[in-house]
């Protein structure tokens, strides 16, 4: 069977390539090499945020170039980087209050609640609920509802209110990790162990071996400690 | 009885003594006050062009919100309220607003069908928005309030201060008439009180511009505080956050300007209503008050 081909315009010029590639294979395919723009390929690291429309459809739609799948005439963009606002700040010297939101990110009583910010994000984030909830200085659920973020910055490209969302969902995630989450219990324990020099003879005899030895006790270490 | 109800983002952090007070009265007087499960920012100002839409998106999708609790939300902070009530009477009467803010709306839904959050209906202005005072004359009952009452506030001079949210412009708001209002007054002889009436009860107190110009909004607070005292106010009583703070911290700045000064306590009226229902311990909280009102009220063997 013939391979199916898909016409797709990046940044305004036409290509020929496979229907059933990602955006960045089918990129890749049409003979650009990715020096910027490209990370991870398993929709984790944020780098290759895209924006894109289809005929018949007012709408800017937005992806990740190495999960969406082309479409006949796609015309596309990559918006590799974005350069966003970032404050300084030690996280020791805030309060998890919307004070500390708003001394840093003033911006954010900018917010008209248009939602255009949810509606450009590729990871389906209620971003304009998380806004809202940073806002009103409910950092636990700014800090949950943010959670999947990768940093792409496209909802930052729509905002008309200039915010930088994701670096405010940041400083949410900090605020709730340092200040309300509980403290780990078991981690305090382990690093006392650590500092009280629990396994410096270990790390000393590791030290000590060479590849082959540490090869084969890697080989026989116990995979599921229980069984 | 479950009624919805929008706290604001100011009640949610800053306000926080008006909207446990609140909620805790409710509930001594039969009523649960059911938070929206997800709601935003009102919009906080009116939008004061008329070609515009976007502007009233936040007010709107929060009735939209609430349409799917109920046919009525209740709101305590006069800001809320205003640009609630204000942009649910634009929904009403401009049919081209309405299709124009539910395609917004719609587009919200959209680009989201998997989002149950999302709604699905048009918002037609099928909610009414009630403020917390409504809701107790005539949802609850001042009748029904009295019933309830613990103690009544007998001998205490309080001054209603409506302010200007609440009341302007009338035929948008349809709360009271802005020149003699008496919702408040009712309130307030309900729980006993000696009302005390007064020239500037319903003028502004400066409002947001005391970011802008401090001076300007303090002058307009100082004449709302003067005129409370000159007629032998012991407390006074609103409903807003931002007038809470005008009257009551600025009060800071009258006491350089004003020789011979008096302080007045300013209190939100839930927390009246709380003493008179005997709630108390933590759930009345005046930590956040810049004049205490404790002294007055313990005179009057209130607390």
């Amino acid at each position: 069977m013939a391979e199916q081909m898909a016409t797709i315009y990046v940044m305004g010029k036409a290509y020929e390539v496979p229907s059933d590639l990602t955006i960045m294979k089918a990129m890749e395919y049409a003979g650009y090499r990715f020096l910027r723009g490209c990370g991870c390929r398993g929709a984790f690291c944020g780098a290759c945020g895209t924006v894109y429309r289809t005929q018949d459809d007012y709408r800017l739609k937005v992806g990740l170039a190495c999960q969406e799948m082309v479409q006949d005439d796609m015309y596309l963009s990559e918006i590799p980087f974005f350069p966003g606002n970032k404050a300084n700040y030690d996280v020791e010297d805030l309060k998890p209050k919307a004070e500390a939101v708003l001394a840093h990110y003033p911006e954010v009583y900018r917010c008209l609640a248009c939602n255009t910010c949810t509606k450009a994000c590729p990871q389906d984030i209620e971003v304009m609920e998380y806004i809202q909830a940073a806002l009103r200085g409910d950092i636990a659920k700014a800090a949950d509802l943010s959670f999947d973020c990768l940093m792409c910055g496209l909802c930052a490209a729509r905002c008309p209110a200039e915010i930088v969302q994701y670096n405010v969902a940041l400083l949410c995630r900090r605020l709730y990790s340092r200040h309300i989450a509980p403290e780990a219990k078991h981690l305090e324990a382990r690093v006392k162990e650590v500092r009280d020099g629990k396994f410096d003879k270990e790390i000393a005899s590791l030290k000590a071996m060479d590849q082959r030895e540490i090869a084969k006790l890697y080989d026989a270490r116990d995979i599921e400690p229980g069984d | 009885m479950k009624i919805p109800y929008y706290p604001g983002c100011t009640l949610h952090e800053r306000a926080l003594d008006f909207d446990v007070s609140a909620r805790e009265c409710a509930k001594a007087v039969g009523v649960e006050l059911e938070e929206l499960p997800i709601w935003t920012c009102c919009g906080a100002v009116f939008p004061l062009v008329s070609d515009s839409v976007m502007e009233i998106l936040a007010p709107v999708r929060n009735l939209s919100y609430a349409a799917r609790e109920g046919d009525k939300v209740v709101t305590l902070c006069s800001f809320c309220y205003h640009v609630l009530k204000r942009a649910n009477k634009v929904v009403r009467d401009d049919p081209e607003k309405m299709e124009k803010a539910n395609l917004f709306l719609r587009a919200d839904t959209d680009a989201r069908e998997e989002i149950e959050s999302y709604t699905k209906e048009d918002y037609e202005g099928q909610v009414d928005v009630l403020h917390y005072l409504e809701m107790l004359r005539d949802v609850v009952g001042y009748d029904e309030v009295k019933k309830k009452l613990r103690r009544t506030l007998d001998g205490l001079r309080v001054a209603p201060y409506y302010g200007c949210m609440l009341l302007r412009p009338k035929k948008e708001m349809e709360f009271d008439d802005p020149e003699q209002p008496s919702i408040f007054e009712e309130f307030l002889e309900t729980l006993g009180c000696d009302v005390v009436d007064f020239a500037m009860k319903t003028e502004c107190c400066g409002g947001f511009q005391i970011v802008a110009d401090e001076d300007l909004a303090v002058q307009c607070s100082r004449n709302v505080v003067g005129s409370a005292l000159k007629n032998d106010a012991e407390i006074i009583v609103t409903t807003c956050p931002l007038c809470r703070y005008n009257l009551d911290k600025k009060q800071h700045e009258m006491e350089k300007s004003v020789r011979g000064f008096k302080k007045i306590p300013v209190v939100y009226f839930t927390q009246l209503l709380g003493i008179a229902l005997g709630i108390g311990g933590e759930h009345i909280d005046f930590s956040d008050n810049y004049v205490d009102p404790r002294p007055v009220l313990a005179e009057k063997s209130l607390l």
